[in-house]
């Protein structure tokens, strides 16, 4: 369980290096491609009204919608993980009639339109939706325009991210070490968590924080299920929408701190866990 | 067989779900550069959401009248709209559901001296079946009551806002909306017990939405603001376009929405 990242194989000697020029093929489209994704960045950077900034930032509404936004994106990833890493085991080992059409089903969240997502939401667990009423009605429970409504967006439209990834790393990992702790005993829920976990860990780590970027950014499931108010459902991508009708400058202050937060989150995780091979 | 059956039952919700979002975005694809020279001549219109019904069907009487011409439309927000005219998106007309969203181009000096062509009251809308029972003003501020608004920074919330302080009333939303249509959209759904919209989008409900006129509205009137823009590549058609809308046969498809001449 302690050591989750499979360690690098350093080979004894001096490391061959691919000798040769530099592909111009591969690394030309690499520069654009690393341009194309970093100069809208430098964009918001470069317009930021920097001279206000301070002033800006320390606005309760700013840090409102920053807490409730890394609240609600670590519950909603967490909500993912208990549900999402048994969906990729079922959807890895099991063999069931249907296999195929459940995993093209999974993915649906990713191709959707979260805006779509959120009327899909409200139609299910809205006040008069199909689940939603009965909830309503015999536990006193609403979904929409709570923080809870919140995490329930941010979970639809993140969970693929998590199970594509988790359902990957079980198929990548060598199942001959399952094998042998079945036959020397062990029950399938022991090898699922003495084993197979353990083995898979990188990958649920990667998809976890996938998983939890996307519900960082989320905006179109959240906005259209859980609403807009400050300090229960308005999420950072929230706050920058509405800036952005009004003050530009703020939408781009508010823009700078989520992606400065996540850059941090995510940077030092991906050193931490992520291994990058 | 079962192989097969399951292959297609695959594909089908793929392509149901990448068939959806495609029609996701269409609503803000921004004018694109007008077609300047020759006969064919093309005006590109930005108007608040709130103006889609009555300028579509505008923008066709005009297409009679004058051959050869297409009227485009981008509506959105005019907030959003506004936005998009400031960082020059090319357009020839810009009709706007407040002054104050018309002031931001107009400061940019994008555009001419605007004009007021209608006028758009407030009515409280509550679902068809009124589970709440709402029928004034003040009920909304009764805490039981869920409440969708606009948010105040667009034109719909802000009128909110002013007929509330009118009517001495505090009122906590559940949720302050980006703009109009979402807030109908949830009275429609039944999401909330009541909300604050204008007269022409109950009217634009088909009955799924009943609207309760209230007398603070009248503290809370939204004047409409149209004017061409300085630099209008279409020109003198753009100036038609605005005379139509200001015309007779304009006021009459507008107020038969519900909207009131200035």
């Amino acid at each position: 369980m302690s050591s989750s990242a499979p360690e690098r194989l350093d080979l004894p000697g001096p490391r061959r290096e691919v000798s040769g020029r530099l592909p111009w093929m591969l690394v030309l489209p690499a520069v654009a491609g690393l341009v194309f994704l970093v100069l809208p960045l430098a964009g918001l950077l470069i317009r930021a009204p920097w001279p206000t900034l301070l002033e800006r930032l320390a606005e309760p509404q700013v840090l409102e919608a920053l807490r409730l936004s890394l609240v609600s994106a670590t519950v909603a990833t967490v909500v993912c993980l208990l549900l999402g890493v048994p969906l990729a085991w079922l959807l890895a080992r099991v063999e069931f009639p249907g296999r195929r059409l459940v995993r093209a089903l999974v993915t649906v969240p990713l191709v959707l339109p979260p805006v779509v997502g959120g009327v899909a939401l409200l139609l299910v667990l809205g006040r008069r939706g199909l689940v939603g009423q009965w909830l309503e009605a015999s536990f006193g429970i609403t979904l929409p325009f709570t923080t809870a409504g919140v995490i329930v967006a941010e979970a639809f439209v993140a969970m693929p991210f998590l199970v594509i990834s988790v359902e990957g790393a079980l198929r990548g990992a060598d199942r001959r070490f399952e094998e042998a702790a079945a036959t020397l005993g062990a029950s399938r829920w022991t090898v699922f968590r003495r084993v197979t976990l353990p083995m898979v860990m990188p990958g649920v780590v990667a998809g976890a924080v996938l998983c939890w970027a996307r519900a960082l950014g989320e905006f179109g499931a959240t906005i259209t299920f859980a609403g807009n108010f400050p300090g229960t459902t308005r999420t950072m991508p929230l706050a920058v929408y509405l800036a952005l009708e009004t003050e530009p400058e703020a939408a781009i202050v508010l823009s700078l701190v989520l992606l400065a937060v996540s850059v941090v989150i995510l940077a030092s995780l991906r050193d931490r866990w992520v291994s990058a091979p | 067989m079962v192989f097969r059956l399951s292959r297609w039952a695959v594909a089908l919700p793929v392509a149901l779900a990448l068939g959806l979002s495609g029609c996701g975005s269409g609503a803000t694809s921004p004018a694109s550069e007008a077609a300047s020279g020759g006969d064919a001549k093309e005006v590109t219109v930005f108007a608040a959401a709130s103006l889609t019904g009555t300028f579509t069907e505008l923008g066709k009487a005009f297409e009679a009248a004058h051959p050869g011409t297409t009227v485009r439309f981008n509506f959105g927000s005019s907030a959003t709209l506004a936005q998009q005219l400031v960082q020059g998106a090319p357009a020839d007309v810009f009709a706007a559901a407040s002054p104050a969203t018309m002031k931001t181009v107009t400061d940019a000096a994008l555009a001419g001296a605007p004009v007021t062509f209608v006028r758009n009251k407030l009515r409280i809308a509550v679902p068809a079946d009124n589970p709440a029972q709402v029928d004034e003003l003040k009920d909304l501020a009764d805490p039981e009551v869920k409440v969708a608004l606009c948010a105040e920074q667009v034109p719909c919330g802000a009128a909110a806002a002013r007929a509330l302080a009118a009517a001495g009333l505090k009122v906590t939303p559940v949720t302050l909306e980006q703009d109009v249509k979402a807030t109908l959209t949830k009275v429609r759904l039944g999401e909330v017990d009541a909300a604050l919209v204008y007269a022409t989008d109950v009217i634009a409900s088909d009955g799924k939405v009943t609207g309760i006129e209230f007398p603070e509205a009248d503290q809370a009137i939204n004047d409409y603001p149209i004017a061409t823009l300085a630099k209008a590549p279409a020109g003198e058609a753009a100036r038609q376009f605005v005379d139509l809308v200001l015309s007779r046969q304009g006021r009459d498809v507008l107020t038969e929405a519900g909207f009131e001449a200035p």
